[in-house]
């Protein structure tokens, strides 16, 4: 069956992570992507390395993880020949991406009012950093940044040990979902009324976003503060004891929430000591305590089998080695190779989703810079 | 008009996931009707956060189920079937999240749903996928966290294992689900076709970690090293994490070291010149920038810092970000009221549409409020 958005035209003026992510969502879906790049170096995010990783003259390790399954149109906004082609381009287009600052697109006449008179029926979608009033408007939209100061990272981690960030762009990408939702909510409503559609996300409102349960928590709670846990290894501020992680003898093993009264029994302490429901709260480190004291007379996979046997919900923390080796890791066929430029090929992950009973595969790697130009100048009979 | 206005979504989900997809599409327009056990309802409605209680529920079920109706019905009672297969019957999209085979017994899989409903789309969140080794382990966000890896990228070397500290598996596993929909509502507007949208949370958690596992692949298996002090990402190099000042913390994000030592007048930092070395050799420069920004306030080094356009922020807890200028112009709370008139404040949609933030007027609805009206609206 046709992918959802087969014969979509996305226009992508993004850079970094946030605004391609969401490229790379509606291409996975079906949609013709096209990144407008700078020509030459193209988006910064091609020089932006993680382990100082790089795979070809194309770009990082990071860049062809984010930017697979698209294609490329360099372009100098500067120069009146490439804008007007992208101007063009945007009359055919069903959706433009951008992550500018406030002011940049204007400049180049490629603002949201300019780009609805070229085209009256565009989705025109933007990611920033705080939005675009206020005084955080010209901030860096970055994601340790927002971590920082949207109170994220104190929700991590144990008392003792201070701000503790999310170790992955957790923002960058949640906002990119929400970028997504948007986009697709915004081609439903100019289905119905034929009018172009503004679209507008930040990481601060994702971030916030993302804490909407304990947020919701400390607006009703007397304004109270997180609290985690004194213990090493707890795994909310907002849950009771058993919630977190222990040593065992062997490993790790994570208990969610569950029935203390029956865990204290499996794991050789006195249930009746652990009747009081609140105390599962109020007394959480202490409990902590007494598990993880118990917990360390065994291997982890014992107390795995033991604890599941008995209907408790737990699991063994894995690394990527034990992980990735698992039948389950296997069985859920996440990864795919893309074939680079260079013909070798490179491991990645597919698209969580699976639609009509089908995985969404592509094995497209991310393009060159202006990779192409020639092609797109005439699918769309753009004058070179 | 809200983008989904006129959608009828039925939801049989509970908990976190599922429900955060309907939550989006409510907030955004779509009617969405809850589909819940008489008695007990959502799980989720007992599941509290902490010790807080809202109008005799868990806060956590209030943020989730705003701008929800609640019709209670027993999916193993005859009565009650027909007026749930009625419902199917009308609904642009079903969502659950039981466990694999639980809908197919209660006679509501998505073959049968689209027998009664062929333009229907079926959305389906899993813990495991519907088959293989896992399927029947509990979708449980702090145990995706663990068995995923994900456990060893937070904190830093020597903490352990760190759950990051929200059901963050769960939230994108929502998320995924609810803009699978959007796309399928998409293609349903222009092919008239139905759809069946499927993700797990294993999936999901190992999509979140789409850059590390790439990277695990690519460079022969090496598992993630968090640095030894301040460490923020496990892959990146300095001066990247959160460093403790005089007066609070100072967050900083990429940025070249040289260019570091000048502004922040650090000479032991201006040794590492090459670019290479700010990931080659990051505990020693982190162990040296923390050293030197712990003398000085942290506006002192945001006012020098911000100046030259390097990337850095103040880290707020919720009493500084909420009194913050910066914060208030987001407009982000709203306050809704519920069916008995009980009011009380949350969070936003946090998409604008056409330049509007979208506010929702209604909270969480009271288990099995809207069976009167949604049986008349049924049955005349």
């Amino acid at each position: 069956m046709d992918r959802p958005l087969d014969g979509l035209l996305v226009l992508e003026f993004a850079q970094f992570m946030a605004g391609p992510t969401t490229g790379l969502r509606l291409a996975d879906l079906g949609a013709r992507v096209i990144k407008i790049e700078r020509p030459v170096s193209g988006e910064a995010g091609r020089q932006i390395a993680i382990k100082n990783l790089f795979v070809d003259d194309n770009g990082s390790l990071v860049f062809h993880t984010i930017n697979r399954n698209k294609e490329s149109y360099a372009a100098d906004l500067k120069n009146e020949g490439d804008l007007a082609r992208v101007k063009a381009l945007i009359k055919r287009a069903d959706v433009i991406i951008h992550n500018f600052r406030p002011g940049i697109m204007e400049k180049f006449g490629l603002d949201y009012t300019s780009a609805s008179q070229l085209n009256g029926s565009i989705v025109y979608a933007v990611v920033s950093g705080y939005g675009t009033s206020g005084p955080w408007a010209g901030k860096p939209g970055q994601d340790l940044l927002v971590q920082s100061l949207s109170g994220l990272t104190w929700l991590t981690g144990s008392r003792a040990d201070g701000p503790v960030p999310f170790g992955l762009a957790v923002v960058d990408m949640y906002c990119a979902t929400h970028l997504t939702q948007g986009i697709l909510a915004g081609l439903l409503k100019r289905s119905r009324t034929q009018q172009s559609v503004l679209v507008e996300v930040s990481l601060m409102e994702s971030a916030l976003d993302m804490q909407f349960e304990v947020l919701t928590t400390h607006l009703n709670d007397g304004g109270k503060l997180p609290d985690r846990s004194g213990v090493c290894g707890s795994g909310h501020a907002y849950l009771s004891a058993p919630y977190g992680v222990y040593a065992t003898a062997k490993g790790y093993i994570a208990l969610a929430m569950g029935d203390l009264t029956q865990i204290a029994g499996l794991v050789g302490l006195a249930p009746g000591c652990y009747q009081d429901r609140a105390t599962w709260f109020s007394r959480r480190d202490e409990l902590l305590k007494q598990i993880g004291e118990r917990m360390k007379r065994q291997p982890a996979n014992a107390w795995e089998a033991l604890l599941t046997g008995a209907g408790v919900w737990c699991a063994v923390v894995n690394d990527y080695g034990a992980f990735t080796g698992s039948d389950g890791f296997r069985h859920a066929d996440m990864l795919q190779e893309v074939a680079l430029s260079n013909g070798s090929r490179l491991t990645t992950t597919r698209s969580p989703l699976q639609i009509d009973g089908k995985c969404l595969r592509a094995n497209k790697a991310a393009p060159g810079v202006g990779a192409d130009n020639a092609r797109i100048n005439r699918d769309y009979h753009l004058t070179s | 008009m809200l983008p989904l206005s006129g959608y009828l979504v039925v939801d049989f989900s509970q908990f976190l996931s599922g429900p955060l997809a309907s939550l989006r599409l409510a907030d955004l327009g779509a009617r969405v009707i809850k589909v819940e056990r008489p008695g007990s309802g959502d799980i989720c409605r007992h599941l509290y956060a902490s010790d807080t209680l809202l109008n005799g529920m868990s806060t956590v079920f209030h943020a989730i189920n705003r701008n929800k109706e609640s019709v209670a019905l027993d999916i193993k009672n005859e009565a009650d079937r027909k007026v749930i297969t009625k419902l199917i019957e009308r609904a642009d999209v079903v969502i659950h999240n039981f466990r694999p085979g639980v809908m197919e017994r209660l006679g509501y899989s998505y073959e049968r749903v689209r027998q009664l409903n062929p333009r229907v789309l079926y959305g389906e969140i899993s813990g495991y996928g519907t088959s293989g080794p896992w399927k029947d382990k509990p979708g449980q966000d702090l145990l995706l966290q663990a068995m995923s890896g994900l456990m060893w990228l937070s904190g830093n070397a020597d903490a352990g294992p760190v759950p990051m500290g929200l059901s963050i598996v769960d939230m994108f596993a929502g998320a995924n689900l609810c803009y699978g929909l959007l796309a399928c509502l998409y293609r349903r507007s222009r092919t008239h076709a139905g759809a069946h949208v499927q993700v797990s949370m294993l999936e999901t958690a190992i999509d979140i970690q789409f850059e590390t596992i790439t990277t695990y692949y690519k460079d022969g298996g090496c598992e993630p090293l968090r640095t030894a002090s301040n460490s923020a990402h496990a892959y990146l190099g300095a001066p990247y994490g959160i460093y403790r000042t005089e007066d609070g913390y100072l967050a900083l994000a990429m940025a070249s070291i040289p260019q570091l030592a000048r502004l922040l007048e650090c000479p032991a930092l201006a040794d590492y010149r090459e670019p290479a070395e700010a990931f080659e050799k990051r505990d020693e420069i982190k162990v040296i920038l923390a050293g030197h920004l712990r003398g000085r306030p942290t506006r002192h080094w945001l006012s020098i810092l911000e100046t030259a356009d390097i990337w850095c922020a103040d880290v707020l807890d919720w009493h500084r970000l909420l009194a913050h200028d910066g914060f208030k112009a987001l407009d982000m709370f709203q306050q809704v009221a519920m069916g008995d008139g009980f009011t009380y404040p949350t969070t936003r949609c946090p998409i604008r549409i056409d330049g509007e933030v979208l506010k929702a007027v209604r909270g969480a609805p009271a288990l099995g409020e809207h069976n009167q009206r949604i049986m008349e609206e049924l049955y005349g």
